[in-house]
């Protein structure tokens, strides 16, 4: 399984255990401006850990802290997926 | 005098570092909100006295929530603020200090956490970010009280950088925020620590529930293992052993009857004083808060104490997020719920960690209806019980029946908005072991000195009317209820007057009532969803407003009224 390089999703879209760069954060200010503070803005380095059943929150690493957006935010969160080598089997 | 600010992001240990600063004992936790309003003490510097707050987390000082919006008020008010900062995660926390550097407020910066730097390859050049904020860095560690002294000896030091620069807009700010990180911290590899399988383990969507499932169990068999134990091996042996003959010879002077014998000792049962029957502010006055429910709560809180303190609440939001936003809440709702379950009063106060007035009112409402406190799941545990845990669990049952019934409802019905889940999750710690006795501690005397008084003031009461003969009348004016709905027999109308001062008190005043299971488990239900206990009633008037309170009140009288009814007619 391989993922393009440079392919974006969103954060909801992106597999446990996917890294990736934050590109972009739609939404208005007061969404822009609450993910910032807690350290998720655009070009921040993200790992998504989990997500909850039933469009439950996200969990994602930043720095050194994790962090659990709701489902709604974590799809107005776009991320540059990083590049992953293909599987040699 | 000179007022001190202690600011910084939540959960960076301001609480702690609070603690080691005035030598005042407060209540510090594991997870973002702990302080929810603010708390005050003092600090000597060198010959002056200084009042030192300590100050909601918050991430900056565009506030989100109630409890950031009291930070960013205290801030007009203070004189000097001690910023306290993460040392484990620079880069957020900086956002906020240079935001107060902005503010023409002298600034020290606390480097928290400090010795939780090295194991994460983080290494922090202090003198460095020092010379880049133009303000005093101290390295600390506020659980152990490393760097401390240092801190209050630099205090005088702390000042407004010179020429600090204004930031157009936020994006200038991370930007500074970016260069003073690359040059005061530099990062080394390292490897995956065991209890970080475990931090992601626990967020997992299915390894979670398993988790949650295994806590939950675990805390109610702890809870339940360690309360008994108090009043079978320490409780009850002290009660029957040493007070009881103490009260007989009371009763032996009084000359066995009268009204100070009947006041203080009560009515003897076949010629002994019974704890749970006599009703004497000396009997079961004293055996109710200090045998059947301080045991309880000492069990209750020591669990609580180390759920909190390693960190395990927050996971348990995200798990219950979806859940909870049915009912017009989300997952964060869970701490002040929690909190619910050892005492009403901290947490409906806890509730302002929520964003909305939706969900605040949602969660305070819910909490004074469904959550019994430990005190009355103490007088459950031991009446209810002694027909069969089947019977505790049908209350259990309804209560719980009740909470997403109403929690539903309210959500369709009450206008305004239930934001998503915003919230950090902190890593796990081992349990600071000293810091989890002090807060029991801390909890426990409070428990005493609140409830002691208000427990015999309510005995008393009880005491003076009986012989007044006043719930004789009472009690025919509350029959049609009573009896017609709720099949109780028409006394327990004084239970559930009492019920308004301690709940406690209410279920020890049913023991003496002789009443079926299926009448303990309609009575206890509906001690627990009726009127707050008074103490209750004052905060929720508080943090709701006339208004909202009366709309509380009026969900709650409803509710225990169809549930009574219900249960009456079922079971």
């Amino acid at each position: 399984m391989t993922t393009h390089q440079g392919e974006q999703l969103t954060l909801a879209e992106m597999r446990s255990g996917q890294s990736g760069t934050v590109i972009e954060v739609l939404g208005g200010h007061g969404l822009v401006r609450r993910l910032e503070a807690l350290g998720i803005r655009p070009g921040k380095k993200v790992t998504k850990i989990s997500s909850a059943l039933f469009r439950g929150p996200v969990t994602l690493r930043v720095d050194n802290a994790q962090v659990a957006v709701g489902f709604g935010m974590a799809k107005k969160i776009i991320v540059q997926v990083d590049k992953y080598l293909p599987q040699t089997s | 005098m000179m007022r001190i600010l202690l600011m910084g992001n939540p959960n960076v240990g301001k609480s702690a570092l609070f603690s080691r600063l005035t030598g005042t004992h407060v209540i510090a936790s594991n997870y973002p909100g702990t302080t929810v309003g603010f708390i005050k003490g003092y600090l000597r510097l060198g010959e002056e006295r200084a009042e030192l707050i300590d100050v909601p987390g918050t991430y900056t000082l565009e506030p989100s929530s109630k409890a950031e919006e009291v930070a960013v008020e205290m801030l007009k008010q203070g004189d000097l603020v001690i910023n306290v900062v993460d040392a484990t995660n620079l880069e957020r926390n900086l956002n906020l200090t240079l935001q107060l550097l902005e503010r023409q407020i002298p600034v020290i910066v606390a480097l928290n956490m400090w010795d939780d730097t090295r194991h994460r390859g983080i290494s922090i050049d202090a003198a460095k970010l020092e010379e880049l904020l133009g303000v005093p860095v101290v390295p600390t560690v506020g659980i152990t009280g490393q760097g401390i002294r240092e801190l209050v000896k630099r205090l005088p030091e702390a000042k407004v950088p010179k020429d600090a620069p204004t930031y157009a807009n936020s994006d200038e700010r991370w930007t500074r925020v970016g260069d003073i990180v690359r040059q005061a911290q530099s990062l080394s590899h390292r490897h995956h620590r065991w209890y970080e399988n475990l931090e992601d383990a626990s967020s997992h969507p299915v390894w979670g529930v398993v988790i949650a499932l295994l806590v939950l169990f675990a805390t109610f068999w702890f809870v339940r293992f360690v309360g008994e134990g108090i009043i079978s091996y320490v409780a009850d042996p002290f009660f029957q052993g040493l007070w009881t003959p103490l009260l007989m010879k009371l009763s032996l002077a009084l000359g066995g009857g009268g009204f100070w014998h009947n006041v203080l000792i009560g009515e003897l049962i076949g010629g002994e004083t019974n704890y749970s029957q006599s009703f004497g502010l000396l009997s079961t006055g004293l055996y109710i808060p200090f045998a059947a429910v301080l045991p309880y709560i000492v069990s209750f809180y020591l669990a609580l104490g180390i759920l909190e303190d390693v960190g395990y609440l927050p996971r348990l939001a995200v798990l219950m997020d979806t859940m909870l936003h049915r009912l017009g809440l989300h997952g964060y709702a869970i701490i002040p719920t929690i909190l619910g379950f050892g005492c009403n009063v901290p947490g409906i106060m806890a509730t302002r960690i929520l964003e909305s007035r939706k969900q605040r009112f949602i969660a305070a409402t819910l909490i004074s209806i469904g959550v019994p406190c430990a005190a009355l799941q103490a007088m459950i545990i031991g009446l209810v019980g002694q027909q069969g845990v089947g019977y505790v669990a049908m209350v259990y049952g309804s209560l719980f029946i009740s909470w997403v019934i109403i929690g539903l409802i309210l959500n369709r019905v009450v206008k305004g908005f239930n934001p998503e889940l915003l919230v950090e999750i902190p890593p796990y710690r081992w349990p600071p072991w000293r810091v989890i006795g002090e807060k029991l501690w801390l909890r426990v005397s409070g428990f005493i000195k609140e409830a002691l008084p208000v427990v015999l003031g309510a005995v008393l009461v009880v005491n003076i009317l009986y012989t007044l003969g006043v719930f004789d009348a009472l009690a025919d004016i509350a029959a049609p209820v009573l009896t017609g709905l709720w099949g109780l027999p028409k006394e327990s109308v004084v239970a559930i007057l009492v019920g308004f001062l301690r709940k406690d008190v209410a279920m020890g005043m049913l023991a003496p009532l002789a009443l079926t299971a299926k009448q303990l488990v309609i009575s206890s239900t509906v001690l627990a969803m009726f009127f707050p206990c008074v103490a209750t009633f004052v905060v929720l008037a508080r943090e709701l407003g006339a208004r909202d309170l009366l709309k509380s009140i009026g969900i709650m009288i409803a509710a225990v009224l169809i549930m009574g009814s219900l249960q009456n007619l079922v079971l």
